[in-house]
Formats: C-alpha cells, sequence, structure tokens
C-alpha cells in the first residue's frame, strides 16, 4: 500500500519536474505584429513586404530564434486605407499584445497608427518613406525608407555636380508626388537651385504633353525633374522622348524598379534616379559594404518566391533585422529597453542603406544611401 | 404584458439601450471596445442615412463625403483654430447641411440610376478636393485630430475617467458615449419616422406620382432628407475623427460611401434596428475573417452575396418575418 503510493507519488513529482523543463524551454515566442498594404492599390508595397517578412522570420527560427526564443509574425492586410490599418495596430497592441510592430506600408496607413504606438509605448518601426514620420521625432516610432527630402536633395546635388542651377519640376499630384514636390522646393531653395517651372499632373493624366511644352517654353531651364509614382512618371518619360527633349532627365526614387524600364521602353534611355543599390547588386565595388547583404538578400528571395525582388521588400528586410538586433541588445523584449536599442543602433549594414539611429534620428539614413543609377541600354548603370 | 411591450413605440429603442449596456460584460480588452465604439458611430451615420434610402427610397453613393467632410471640418478647426469640440461639430453640421441643400435641390430631381450617379460625383468632388487642398488637410497622407474637448474636459481613447464612483478607462469611457450618442440618433430618426414628415417620406417611396396628388411638396420632402442624413453623416464624421485621431481622405472615399449603402442593404432597408445589425456584421466580418488572410476577401464576397440572394429584404426583416411566421404557427398549433 504505502509502496504504491510513494511510486505514485514518485511518478507525479517526475511528471511535475518535466513539465517544469518542458515549460522553461518551450519559453514564450516573440511576438512580432505587422499590419501591411498586401490587397489594394498600395499591394506593390505590401506584398513584397510581406514576403520578406515571412521569409526571414522562418529563417530566423531554423536558425534558433532571437535570444533562445522563436519568432512569432502576426501580420494583418489593411488593403491600403488607413482607418483600418488604425484598427488593426489597435488589435496588435491590445489583443495580440505582441512586442514590436514592423509594418504600415504607407505613410497615411503609418501616421493612423502612431497615435495609438506612441501611447500604448510599443516600439514602432514604419516601412513608409514620408519625412513626417520621424520629423518631428517620436519616441517609439522609427522608419526603414530613406525619406524623400533624401531622395531630393540626392538628385539636387547631382545636378549640381553637373553644373546645372536652373530646373523644371513635374510633380504627381497623389501622396508621394505632392510630399516629394514640397521637398524639392525646399530644398533647392536651400542649395540656390532655382527652380523655373513648377507643373502638376493628375493619377489618371494619359499625357504629360502639355505640361512638358510648358516646362520647354521656359526660358533658362537646365534639366527636368519628374516626382511621381506608378505609372505617371512612365508616360512623362515617353512624352518627353516624343517632344524631343534634349534636357537632362531625372526621375525620383518612386519609380527605381525593373518594371519601370519595361514601361517606359527606348524612351527611359540617359535618364538618372536616385535608388536603392538593390537594383545594380553586381556593379556596386567590392568594398562596398552593403554589396554582400544586397546579393545575399536578393538571391534569397528570387529563390524563395520565384519573383522579382523590390526595393519595398527590402525596407521590410530592414526593419525585422533592426529589430531583431534590438532585442538581442536589448536581452529582452522590454518595450523601452528594445525602444533605446534600436534609438542606439550604429553602423547597422542593411539592404537600404547604413543606419546610425540617435534620438534625433530615428531614420538612420543619409542621402548617400541612394545611388544615382543611369538608364544605359536599357538597363540601371551605377553612376556614383 | 410581453405583447403590449412588444407593441410599444419606444421598443426598440429599449432593446437596443439595453444591448448596448450589456455588452461591456462581453468586451475583455481595449481594442473590443474600439471596434463597438466604431460599430456605434458608424452604426449612427447609417440611421441618418437609411432615412434617405430606406424611407425616402433615394439612393445616395457619394455619403462618405459628408462623413468626410464632416471629419475634416473638425480636424482642422480644432487643430489650426484652436476651436473647442462641440463648435467644431455643430457648425460643421450646419455648413454640410447647407451644402447638402445646395447640391440636393437640383439632384434630387433626378430618379434610379442618375440620382446614384450624381450623388456619387457629389462624392468623389469632396474627396478630390480634401486629397488636393494639401495646405489645409495635409493631403492624401492625412491629418491627426485632437482629442474630443468639452469646456477643457477632455474625452480622449487614452485617458481615464471617473463615472458614478465607477473607475473607467478611455476606451470604455468614448463607447458609453458613442452608445448614448447611438441611442439619441435612433431615437431622433425614430420620432422622425413616425411624424408627419416621416409618412410623406414613405408616401415618395411608395409612388412619388401619387404622393404629389394628394398634395405632398415631394421635392421639399426629399431635399429635407437628404439635408438630415447629410447632417447626422457630418455630425458623425466629427465624432469618428475625433475618436480616431488621425483621418486620411478615405474617409470621404467612394468605398467608404460603399461601406455605408452596403449596410444599409444588407441590414434591412427601411429597418432602423436593421442597418444597425448591418453596420455591425460589416464592420466585424474584416476582423473576423481576418485569420484567413488570403481568403478573407472571396469569403466576404461570399457571405454579402449569400445573404443579398436568400435574404433580399436585409437581415433583420427577414428573420423577423421568419421569427413572426413561426410564432403565429405555434399560436394557430394551441389554438
Amino acid at each position: 500500500m504505502l509502496k504504491t503510493i510513494l511510486r505514485r507519488t514518485g511518478k507525479f513529482a517526475a511528471i511535475a519536474a518535466a513539465g517544469l523543463v518542458m515549460s522553461a524551454q518551450a519559453a514564450e515566442p516573440i511576438k512580432i505584429g505587422s499590419f501591411l498594404s498586401v490587397t489594394g492599390p498600395a499591394s506593390f508595397l505590401g506584398d513584397p513586404e510581406l514576403k520578406t517578412l515571412e521569409m526571414y522570420v522562418e529563417k530566423i527560427n531554423e536558425e534558433g530564434g532571437v535570444l533562445g526564443r522563436q519568432l512569432e509574425l502576426i501580420h494583418y492586410d489593411d488593403v491600403g486605407n488607413a482607418s483600418n490599418a488604425r484598427n488593426f495596430a489597435s488589435r496588435l497592441i491590445r489583443s495580440d499584445r505582441v512586442d514590436i510592430i514592423v509594418g504600415g506600408s504607407t505613410t497615411g496607413a503609418t501616421m493612423a497608427a502612431v497615435p495609438l504606438v506612441e501611447q500604448a509605448k510599443i516600439p514602432f518601426i514604419s516601412l513608409a518613406g514620408a519625412v513626417v514620420i520621424t520629423t518631428p521625432v517620436k519616441e517609439w516610432v522609427f522608419k526603414t525608407p530613406q525619406s524623400d527630402r533624401m531622395a531630393a536633395e540626392r538628385i539636387l546635388t547631382d545636378m549640381k555636380d553637373r553644373g546645372i542651377t536652373k530646373i523644371g519640376l513635374i510633380s504627381g499630384t497623389g501622396g508621394f508626388g505632392s510630399s516629394g514636390r514640397t521637398q524639392t522646393l525646399e530644398v533647392a531653395e536651400k542649395m540656390g537651385i532655382e527652380v523655373l517651372a513648377d507643373v502638376t499632373y493628375s493619377g489618371s493624366d494619359t499625357d504629360m504633353t502639355a505640361q512638358l511644352t510648358n516646362i520647354r517654353n521656359t526660358d533658362g531651364v537646365e534639366a527636368v525633374l519628374n516626382f511621381g509614382f506608378g505609372q505617371g512618371p512612365a508616360i512623362v518619360t515617353r512624352n518627353y522622348d516624343q517632344l524631343g527633349m534634349e534636357l537632362p532627365f531625372y526621375q525620383s526614387h518612386g519609380v527605381a524598379s525593373d518594371s519601370f524600364l519595361e514601361l517606359a521602353g527606348d524612351s527611359a534611355e540617359g535618364l538618372r534616379l536616385p535608388a536603392s543599390p538593390l537594383l545594380v547588386p553586381d556593379s556596386l565595388p567590392d568594398d562596398d559594404p552593403q554589396k554582400k547583404v544586397v546579393q545575399d538578400y536578393k538571391a534569397e528571395y528570387e529563390a524563395r518566391w520565384d519573383s522579382k525582388v523590390s526595393t519595398f521588400g527590402a525596407y521590410a528586410y530592414d526593419g525585422l533585422m533592426l529589430a531583431v538586433q534590438a532585442i538581442e541588445a536589448a536581452g529582452s523584449t522590454d518595450k523601452e529597453a528594445v525602444r533605446e536599442a534600436l534609438e542606439n543602433i550604429q553602423g547597422y549594414v542593411g539592404v537600404t542603406g547604413v543606419f546610425n539611429m540617435s534620438p534625433e534620428d530615428h531614420n538612420g539614413l543619409d542621402a548617400d544611401s541612394f545611388r544615382i543609377l543611369e538608364v544605359q541600354n536599357g538597363e540601371w548603370k551605377l553612376i556614383n | 404584458m410581453l405583447n403590449r411591450f412588444m407593441q410599444m413605440r419606444l421598443r426598440d429603442l429599449i432593446i437596443l439601450a439595453v444591448i448596448l449596456f450589456a455588452l461591456p460584460l462581453f468586451l475583455n480588452n481595449p481594442f473590443h471596445y474600439d471596434l463597438a465604439t466604431q460599430m456605434a458611430i458608424i452604426a449612427a451615420t447609417v440611421v441618418g442615412l437609411n432615412l434617405l434610402v430606406g424611407f425616402a427610397g433615394q439612393i445616395s453613393l457619394g455619403h462618405a463625403g459628408f462623413f468626410g467632410l464632416g471629419a475634416y471640418f473638425t480636424g482642422i478647426m480644432t487643430s489650426n483654430y484652436g476651436w473647442s469640440s462641440v463648435p467644431a461639430l455643430v457648425v460643421g453640421a450646419i455648413l454640410v447641411g447647407i451644402v447638402a441643400w445646395i447640391v440636393g435641390r437640383p439632384i434630387l430631381r433626378l430618379k434610379g440610376h442618375y440620382l446614384s450617379m450624381a450623388t456619387l460625383a457629389v462624392g468623389f468632388i469632396i474627396a478630390i478636393i480634401l486629397n488636393n487642398e494639401r495646405a489645409l488637410t495635409g493631403g492624401p497622407d492625412g491629418m491627426p485630430v485632437p482629442a474630443f474637448t468639452v469646456f477643457g474636459w477632455e474625452l480622449s481613447p487614452f485617458g481615464s475617467y471617473n463615472l458614478l464612483g465607477m473607475e473607467l478607462n478611455g476606451s470604455e469611457a468614448w463607447y458609453l458615449f458613442a452608445a448614448v450618442v447611438l441611442l439619441v440618433a435612433v431615437w431622433l430618426a425614430q420620432n422622425l419616422i413616425d411624424s408627419p414628415i416621416g409618412r410623406a417620406l414613405r408616401s415618395v417611396h411608395g409612388s412619388e406620382v401619387a404622393a404629389r396628388v394628394v398634395g405632398v411638396d415631394t421635392a421639399r420632402y426629399k431635399s429635407l432628407v437628404f439635408v438630415v442624413s447629410a447632417i447626422y453623416a457630418s455630425a458623425m464624421g466629427s465624432l469618428y475623427a475625433h475618436f480616431q485621431g488621425f483621418i486620411t481622405p478615405a474617409v470621404a472615399g467612394f468605398d467608404f460611401s460603399i461601406l455605408f449603402i452596403t449596410m444599409v442593404v444588407l441590414g434591412g432597408m427601411g429597418s432602423t434596428m436593421g442597418v444597425i445589425l448591418g453596420a455591425v456584421v460589416l464592420k466585424l466580418l474584416p476582423q473576423v475573417l481576418a485569420d484567413f488572410q488570403e481568403l478573407e476577401t472571396v469569403m466576404f464576397g461570399a457571405i454579402l452575396m449569400l445573404t443579398m440572394i436568400f435574404m433580399p429584404k436585409g437581415l433583420l426583416p427577414t428573420i423577423q418575418t421568419a421569427v413572426g411566421k413561426r410564432m403565429k404557427k405555434k399560436a394557430g398549433g394551441q389554438a
């Protein structure tokens, strides 16, 4: 009788002990929350971003996770709608209780979530471009893409290097184009470049000959810059060629993709734009620290998804890696510690650029992370 | 007793109040309150739209335009000009009412598809203006809106409050506020429906010619109800802006207009409780389906289609008829 009791107690103790050990091993996963515009009008942003996040979360988990814990990706599709984005951010923070958020494909979606994030005090790495996201600096908000202001700086610097001081500006009226226009006008004034002509087109316009003729007829214009997104810039490029305009022509980083080359065809010959090194991984000089990261990302992405890599996916790559690095540096998922670690990341070599965060700069990139490319024989050519 | 209750004029309102105030028992985190608050605000908007669609039989595909105007008027006035929330809401609603009256007079002469097209255009124009007036509205990237304030007292989703000795956090406080707003909206709508104006509107719905023959000034009543529903939308837009804390021109967009009208049709045109149910279902579905990822949109569409095929009168009226039939059968069996 006593024996049986003893044996049973022993068994029970063994099971209980095993249970304890098990629960210690299978530590809670680190929850990474994300809301992206995977479908809808901004799906060209959200789709590669989600693919990148999924793929690298998988990869990190196979390699043993972060701090010995697995990563768990919880993501929602905001369909490019800011109020959905806000709701999903709320769900991530309050219901799923994630440790960090990496997401927000568009500026609107990001900004809609910012008040919540700031209030809930949870680190948030945005994947959207506009300068307002991190200027003025918001305590809990970081972002990985360069701002449109840097693109403007990079373009205008390149123009200055070529001795151009008077330009014509044509921009789209969408979010990207109009924000880019404002930044260009500000930077131009600072750098002493005169914007002699300033015309716009709307997203659904199918012919921009009138606007371009206006620029051509403006005396003294030495170069033309088009800030826009989607198919507008491709039409501008074609019209530019049809009008036989010979002035140096610049596009923004908004069209820095291979599909733009297909849309614009031969007429893109000779135009320049600032872009991520991801477009020209193999022509980067060997001493460029980004070369290996960029080549690896491109190879891994294309092998896994069987589709072309895009710069937008790279924003998500950098966002995830920054998050991982910060959690490792903080040694825990304590939100304040992770936030501080994020703020102090120095010299992280990403696909988009080399990040040097600081309490005053939650983007951490400078204009040099853009490379100036020129279209030569239908291909991107690295200029500097 | 039960029968008498079922025939009371305020029956629906009482049922709704009981549901609204019992709901917090089932909500267990701020995110749920968040959703419930949005549902209440949207439901109140749809109750207003239902006056136009369900009772007067006029279609508006541009109602988000008025909603967005209200939201932006509030946003601009409270953040740039330091107005308090209530005057911004009221002045915004009055201005939107005037806009609705001006555009309503001519376009309500149109019928059927033409009327839909005209209201659609009004919505589009408003959205385009909000998109392009960057200096005022922040353009496509949107603008932040401060918390709701009354005489220096602030209702923020992030604050904490004390109501009759109960500790409330901001989300709960907002929910109670939105619930009361919804009740008031329903009460006003019910009163309007039961008034001579409501009867006139239903006659317009039935047959405009017949209504005119018996002396109803159809043009006047049609624009009146258009204005009323626009004011509903504007006021709720203002609250929505305060609650969200950030608005983009999407609140005035086509998608949002379609969502509103779908809520009315799905819930049951002409049934105030029905359209509230429609709003709840359509706000809830995306959250429930979010876990299905790629299938989300397909399932959303399938659910809408099946409902419209098998319940063409809308959710609530169909359920009510079914329940009514069964009750009659039971009563018949006993007798």
